[in-house]
């Protein structure tokens, strides 16, 4: 076994592992021993800002956010794109100019089907 | 002690240090008390500039101020304690992971200061929370409020993993939970906590 020649890898892997965990393990182990652990309902309370705590940490949003979210990146991505080719739309060719609209197109097409499936009305 | 001093001191200049594991973790805990973040009125400014680089609270391990109690391991009553944030000041001591100490920065919070007579003001917040250091002055000085630090770390080093005056966090039987007091008809309900400050009787 000695002689594979990952044999001293594996020797480092677990020294290393050893390095991590053992002052893990220490710091449980004399918490554990030394101080014993006194939880209540307003030390275990989910809010930090000394008012109290109402309901869970696990809320829920609406997927209404999240649409709109995904609908703001059709603007988002459009003026990234539109404010260099404005800049240097003089110098640009028919090509360019061309397959600039046919971007702007696609990005309509995604609000246009937004808008189609009713997703712009807040329900 | 395992050591004796003397012999502790002429080992050291030999050149051999000698220390003990309660020395050692002592050590380590006053050097690294974390702040938390939360002034409460002119005195909070003191607190801030005791923070910065001309009188540099980092030079004892103390300039981490958290803003959330769970890392925090002092609170600092920077300020008037009015009755109306007593509770919150109460919950966010509970909040805090132990060990916890508490320094009462200025006139109003060891007393109430100059506004004791208000109706709305607490008078000290040590009737419902353990004050380790009280400092007076409105406001303390930066070098007042360092002077405190100065006295809860030697008050850190003096205590003992074991017997009587060990630490709140390795005693079991410990007070955990400190009542929050809630806003009554006319005053906090309760007034004070019986655990931590026993109402002085006034002799006439």
């Amino acid at each position: 076994m000695a002689s594979n020649p990952y044999f001293s890898l594996a020797v480092l892997f677990v020294v290393a592992l050893g390095f991590g965990l053992a002052p893990l393990g220490l710091a449980r182990l004399w918490a554990i021993v030394f101080s014993p652990a006194k939880p209540n309902t307003v030390k275990n309370a989910i809010y930090e800002c000394g008012l109290v705590s109402k309901g869970d940490a696990w809320v829920q949003f609406r997927s209404a956010y999240y649409l709109y979210a995904i609908i703001f990146l059709i603007f988002d991505v459009e003026a990234v794109f539109l404010l260099p080719f404005a800049v240097a739309f003089t110098g640009l060719g028919m090509a360019a100019c061309a397959a600039m609209l046919v971007f702007v197109l696609l990005l309509v097409e995604g609000l246009a089907w937004a808008w189609a499936k009713g997703i712009l009305t807040w329900a | 002690m395992a050591v004796d001093n003397e012999l502790k001191i002429e080992l050291g200049k030999q050149g051999v240090f000698v220390t003990t594991i309660e020395e050692l973790y002592n050590w380590g805990r006053r050097s690294s008390v974390w702040p938390m973040q939360f002034g409460l009125a002119c005195c909070a400014i003191e607190m801030i500039a005791t923070t910065m680089a001309r009188y540099d609270l980092a030079r004892f391990g103390a300039e981490v101020f958290r803003p959330s109690p769970r890392q925090a391991d002092l609170m600092i009553i920077s300020g008037t304690v009015t009755k109306k944030m007593a509770p919150q000041v109460v919950r966010l001591y509970n909040q805090m992971g132990e060990p916890k100490y508490v320094i009462a920065m200025g006139a109003c919070a060891i007393s109430g200061g100059p506004f004791k007579q208000g109706y709305n003001v607490l008078k000290g917040i040590d009737r419902y929370i353990p004050v380790d250091v009280h400092i007076p002055g409105c406001p303390p000085r930066p070098e007042a409020l360092i002077q405190a630090f100065m006295t809860l770390q030697k008050k850190i080093d003096g205590q003992s993993l074991t017997g009587a005056d060990r630490p709140r966090h390795l005693d079991a039987e410990a007070q955990g939970e400190f009542p929050v007091p809630e806003p009554g008809e006319h005053d906090l309900e309760p007034t004070s906590n019986p655990g931590v400050w026993t109402v002085p009787v006034v002799i006439r």
